[in-house]
């Protein structure tokens, strides 16, 4: 029995990535090769390749079950490839460190069901997510300076919630807390975003600005958004990544994938 | 220090600090046994008692109400932090013990003819406050590597401090542990030189818990409105959000238990002197749950209520089993039942909805 | 009790003529020259001997119809106890036989060798002439020429009796080389047979210990394991059964039909913890569903609450439960192992339970529904299962179990009201050692459990083996916090 909980566990997590710049010099930012993951026997990823470029809006669809979410798992460390290597950058090793030296390297990733701090504020939530030393001893003594308070409320005007700085993040619409964690993954600074379904239950409204906010983002981030929303898809994808039984089914522009026989298989057929 | 307090919290602990520091010795020292103004030893001890407890309810508040991780393996650490305080206290006898040995009673009995090596350098106060200190924090700060580092968390921590606290129990039982096996440590005469049971002794000992109280409740208070108290917090309501933030879960979970544990090890170093006996009973699963409890009934992730818990259980406890003693078990059964089911947020959060 | 019986039934055998002589010298030789003569009444295996002797054994001694007193020192007498039984050998009944033949071969004089022989010539019984065949040998060992020593020692190397490792022992230690080294084999022999009864010993002592941890476990497997509900009060289940058990053996102490009170016992445990078990889950427990911490510490209440109504009622003080006719005692498995009965029934009936309990969640509509809800309670109350009385019921039968494991345990230990407590660890040590929602993990782990706690506890002591497996489990947890049998399953987020 291949012993995956075994495997995320030896990175107890004590070296840290250094901060130094990424490395992106052949342009590629995200970079899969074969990966496989299976779990008591079903392949949930099998032989996935996949490479995002610097500054890249790629919209990942998929049936469910087609590996999206697990895709994800593996590149922010929670989940171990059996096989395959994934590369952040030219020289960071996926699979050698932990989720919280992952993000700390540079990947945010916001989950299908919205995961803020519930009992903090917007503002403490920011704060928290927000690029600094996060060791222990560091974080006893922080004070924030006044460029950061700036910062904060900055991301905060971006999302739309600069009314609400000390409300309980609890008590946010769903919407809300949607736009929290794309928020908090702002300050971050993330050289790459994974979003796993960012606009599911939000108002048409909400989309909309989404999409904007999406689009304004890519060229200074690369992002990955995971999407059922067709119609939002649409609006904002250039490239798409058609996943299907753990692997890529078909790449290309919209109306590429759209017309492709195996694509519309897998969607329409049978 | 504004962060803190505001200026209503620095009135009271103000108020609190003069009652302990003042009042109480005034009345415990300076008035004539049969004034009604009198403190008995009696209330002395009880209070020092609880006092004490509420150092460790502070504790499990911090690791149990802030960060989300239910230990039951407190009572282990202010057991073990006892245990320390109560082998310095066995040499302090001397040779006023029942074989008027070098050695404590007990290992006269076993027919020992020295100490074992974990009591070296035992008859030192020094090595002894340093070892209620290192024991409890070494064993959490590995403990807690282990676990934490292998993601067990949730109820699975709990069971599995239980049966750490269970196990040492059962090896402090054994009388070739060299700990006094069933009776523990008991009988002590002095402490620092001084004869242990006078008035003036007791009120050091009490005003010294009072002391290292308000301390650890300052100390908290700093812990929790620091954003180190904030990821804490973060971590009881989504862990992976934090741990996808960038924070190592692993070192904030380890540094607050750790720092838990001493606390609960010092908490447990003023008790044993104050009660005269330390065995290993203190180290039994209930005695663990039963700090939960205090938290809970007090009000989880509140401070305040940490403290106002272990105060009401315990003052409870003591009127109980001396008024009715058969039915303490029934009343703490019921506590723990009501709490959890109508209480989620304890009495705090009842004084809250209130106002 | 056993010469008195001898005496019986010689005293019925028709009178012979004895030697005389031997009789004579009964009453006036010396003490060497009575031993030479029991032996000579031995000899003739004559039944009237034994009458003789046993009056010798009392100081007195018939000689042409005189009565003459003798003095009769504790030399004499074993040697006319050993006789006694000697001539039981030659007795036609079988237990008579089997009797004596065990009686000597705890170690008979030598000068009993030509009664032994004589008896062996005519044994045909299985069980008997091996140990006669024992005893002559070890006879014929201690005295004789060296080619008769030797092939005797040859004999009892073939043997697996603790007496034999003894007398190998001292012959190993022998003057003359070639004894002390036929001796010297002949132990290793013994020594190895007696190695495996031990082995097997333990074996059955871990088998024991793991069919009781089961029992503990079991219901612990569907609560915990199947429902998620951390079940502190677990232990006082048990004990509750336990209590169940005791309560309808008195009852029945006063009737005739006392040894079969289990049947009455077995089902009204499971019936009383039950229910116990489903009030707790209507009242208490359905309202914390989803939050395990505070389900733990109500149902801790609820423990607190049960020892000390069981305090109330029955007393702080231990009770006694007496076993069934049939469960007390035991058969000796090998040499030097006997195995209780009751421990044998245990070990049966934890089986059983085991193997209902797989019958009850694989082929009944129960047993579906629960598996149902275990896995997706939305979707099996969108299907129309009844996710509120599932839950009761599922409760219900781990508290049942429980109550079984009480009823069980109750006829090995005391009967006390903390008697629960020493069990909550145990079980939640093997359900997570064997993984949650596993049933097949929580039969390995708790024979594994069972076997590791019996072998440490055989090397260092029980205690120190309760903490060696204690800390390996906990250690065991943090490598493999699944447990043994670990579902993988796809990362659940948050």
């Amino acid at each position: 029995m291949t012993d995956n909980a075994n495997a995320s566990n030896e990175s107890g997590g004590f070296g840290h990535i250094a901060t130094e710049e990424l490395d992106t010099t052949h342009g590629v930012v995200l970079y899969l090769e074969d990966i496989s993951v299976s779990f008591d026997g079903f392949k949930a990823l099998n032989r996935l390749s996949l490479s995002i470029d610097v500054g890249e809006l790629r919209c990942v669809i998929g049936p469910n079950g087609a590996g999206k979410t697990t895709m994800m798992d593996v590149i922010t460390g929670k989940t171990r490839a059996d096989e395959g290597t994934a590369f952040f950058g030219q020289s960071i090793d996926l699979a050698r460190f932990s989720e919280a030296e992952i993000a700390h390297a540079g990947i945010g990733r916001k989950f299908q069901k919205p995961t803020i701090f519930e009992h903090h504020s917007v503002f403490e939530n920011l704060e928290l997510a927000m690029k600094a030393d996060k060791r222990v001893r560091k974080t006893l003594f922080s004070a924030l300076s006044s460029s950061q308070r700036d910062r904060i409320a900055e991301t905060m005007k971006q999302i739309r919630l600069n009314d609400s700085a000390d409300r309980v993040a609890g008590l946010l619409s769903h919407g809300q807390k949607q736009w929290l964690e794309i928020g908090m993954l702002l300050m971050q600074e993330p050289k790459l975003l994974l979003l796993d379904e960012p606009v599911a239950g939000m108002s048409d409204e909400e989309t909309e600005r989404t999409g904007e906010l999406f689009l304004s983002l890519a060229g200074k981030h690369s992002l990955v958004v995971v999407e059922h929303d067709m119609a939002f898809v649409e609006k904002i994808a250039r490239k798409i990544t058609v996943l299907h039984e753990g692997s890529v089914l078909a790449e290309g522009s919209m109306s590429q994938v759209q017309n492709d026989p195996k694509v519309i298989e897998v969607y329409l057929g049978r | 220090m504004s962060r803190l307090y505001g200026p209503k919290g620095w009135t009271l602990i103000g108020v609190l600090s003069f009652i302990v520091f003042v009042v109480f010795p005034v009345l415990s020292l300076k008035t004539s046994p049969d004034s009604s103004f009198h403190l008995s030893q009696y209330w002395v001890t009880l209070i020092g008692k609880v006092m004490c407890y509420a150092i460790v309810a502070i504790a499990m508040d911090l690791v149990w109400g802030y960060t989300g991780i239910l230990s039951l393996g407190h009572g282990l650490f202010f057991a073990l932090g006892g245990y320390a305080m109560g082998m310095y206290l066995m040499r302090q006898i001397g040779r006023e013990g029942q074989y008027q040995s070098d050695l404590p009673d007990f290992m006269v009995f076993l027919d020992w003819k020295e100490l074992p090596l974990a009591w070296w350098n035992s008859d030192q106060f020094w090595w002894c406050a340093l070892l209620v200190v290192l024991v409890p924090g070494l064993l959490a700060l590995v403990f807690g590597f282990f676990a934490f580092r292998s993601r067990v968390k949730g109820v699975y921590f709990s069971i599995i401090t239980q049966a750490l606290t269970f196990a040492a129990m059962l090896l402090f039982f054994r009388n070739a542990t060299g700990f006094g096996g069933n009776n523990g440590f008991t009988d002590f005469k002095r402490i620092l030189g001084l004869p242990i049971t006078t008035s003036e002794t007791r009120i050091m000992l009490f005003v010294q818990t009072g002391i290292f109280l308000i301390g650890t409740l300052l100390l908290a208070r700093w812990i929790v409105t620091s954003k180190f108290g904030r990821v804490l917090t973060a971590i009881r309501d989504a862990e992976t959000r934090v741990a996808f933030c960038g924070y190592n879960t692993v070192h904030y979970k380890l540094a607050i238990f750790t720092l838990s544990a001493v606390i609960c090890g010092i908490a447990g170093a003023l008790y044993v002197p104050q009660v005269g006996i330390i065995n290993p009973s203190e180290m039994s699963p209930a005695n663990s749950i039963e700090i939960a409890i205090w938290v809970a009934v007090g009000g989880r992730g509140t401070l305040t209520g940490a403290i106002l818990g272990a105060g009401l259980v315990n003052f409870g406890k003591s009127y109980f089993t001396q008024a009715f003693p058969e039915y303490w078990l029934y009343a703490l059964g019921l506590i723990f039942i009501l709490v959890t089911l109508f209480l989620p947020q304890g009495v705090m959060g009842l004084l809250k909805k209130k106002t | 009790m056993r010469i008195l019986l001898i005496l019986l039934f010689f005293a019925a055998a028709p009178v012979l003529a004895i030697d005389k002589g031997a009789v004579e010298k009964l009453a006036s030789g010396d003490n060497d020259e009575k031993i030479v003569a029991i032996a000579a009444l031995l000899a003739e295996g004559d039944p009237e001997a034994a009458a003789v002797l046993a009056k010798f054994a009392e100081g007195e001694v018939v000689v042409e119809g005189k009565v003459v007193e003798v003095v009769v020192n504790n030399r004499l007498r074993s040697a006319v106890t050993d006789a006694l039984a000697a001539l039981g050998l030659l007795s036609p009944e079988r237990a008579t036989r089997l009797e004596a033949a065990k009686a000597l071969a705890g170690g008979a004089d030598a000068v009993m060798l030509p009664l032994v022989k004589k008896a062996l010539e005519k044994e045909t019984d299985a069980d008997i002439k091996p140990l006669l065949e024992l005893t002559a040998a070890s006879m014929e060992m201690k005295g004789g020429d060296k080619a008769t020593r030797i092939a005797a020692i040859q004999r009892l190397g073939t043997s697996n009796s603790p007496n034999s490792r003894t007398l190998l022992s001292e012959a190993a230690t022998d003057a003359d080389e070639d004894i002390r080294i036929a001796a010297q084999k002949s132990l290793r022999e013994v020594q190895g047979k007696l190695a495996w009864g031990e082995r097997a010993g333990l074996l059955f002592a871990g088998i024991s210990l793991g069919s009781i941890l089961l029992l503990a476990a079991l219901g612990l497997a569907i609560t915990y394991g199947l429902m998620g509900v951390i079940n502190m009060a677990h232990g006082e289940l048990i004990m509750i059964g336990a209590y169940t058990t005791y309560v309808v053996q008195v009852l029945f102490r006063k009737t005739n039909y006392f040894d079969w009170y289990l049947l009455v016992a077995i089902p009204a445990s499971f019936v009383v913890a039950a229910a116990v078990g489903m009030i707790l889950e209507r009242v208490v427990i359905r309202w914390l569903y989803g939050r395990p911490l505070e389900t733990l510490l109500a149902t801790w209440g609820i423990s607190l609450m049960l020892i000390q109504s069981v305090r109330t009622i029955f007393g702080a003080a231990n009770v006694q439960v007496e076993n069934p006719a049939f469960m007390s005692g035991g058969f000796q498995a090998f040499a030097g192992v006997v195995l209780p009965w009751s421990r044998v029934v245990i070990i049966v009936f934890a089986a059983l339970v085991l193997f209902s309990i797989y019958l009850l969640l694989t082929k009944t509509r129960l047993g579906l529904f629960v598996r149902g809800v275990t896995q997706n309670r939305e979707m099996a109350a969108c299907v129309g299962v009844p996710t509120g009385s599932v839950d009761m019921w599922a409760f219900g039968l781990g508290s049942g179990i429980a109550g079984l494991a009480g009823c069980a345990l109750s006829q090995i230990g005391n009967v006390g009201p903390d008697l629960g407590q020493g069990y909550i660890v145990d079980s939640f040590m093997v359900v997570v050692f064997g993984g949650v929602g596993q049933l097949a993990g929580t039969v390995y782990a708790a024979l594994t459990l069972g076997f590791a706690n019996k072998f440490l506890e055989a090397m260092s002591g029980a205690v120190i083996a309760k903490i060696v497996v204690l800390v390996f489990i906990i250690f065991f947890i943090q490598r493999r916090p699944q447990g043994l049998f670990a579902v993988k399953g796809r990362a659940v987020e948050a």
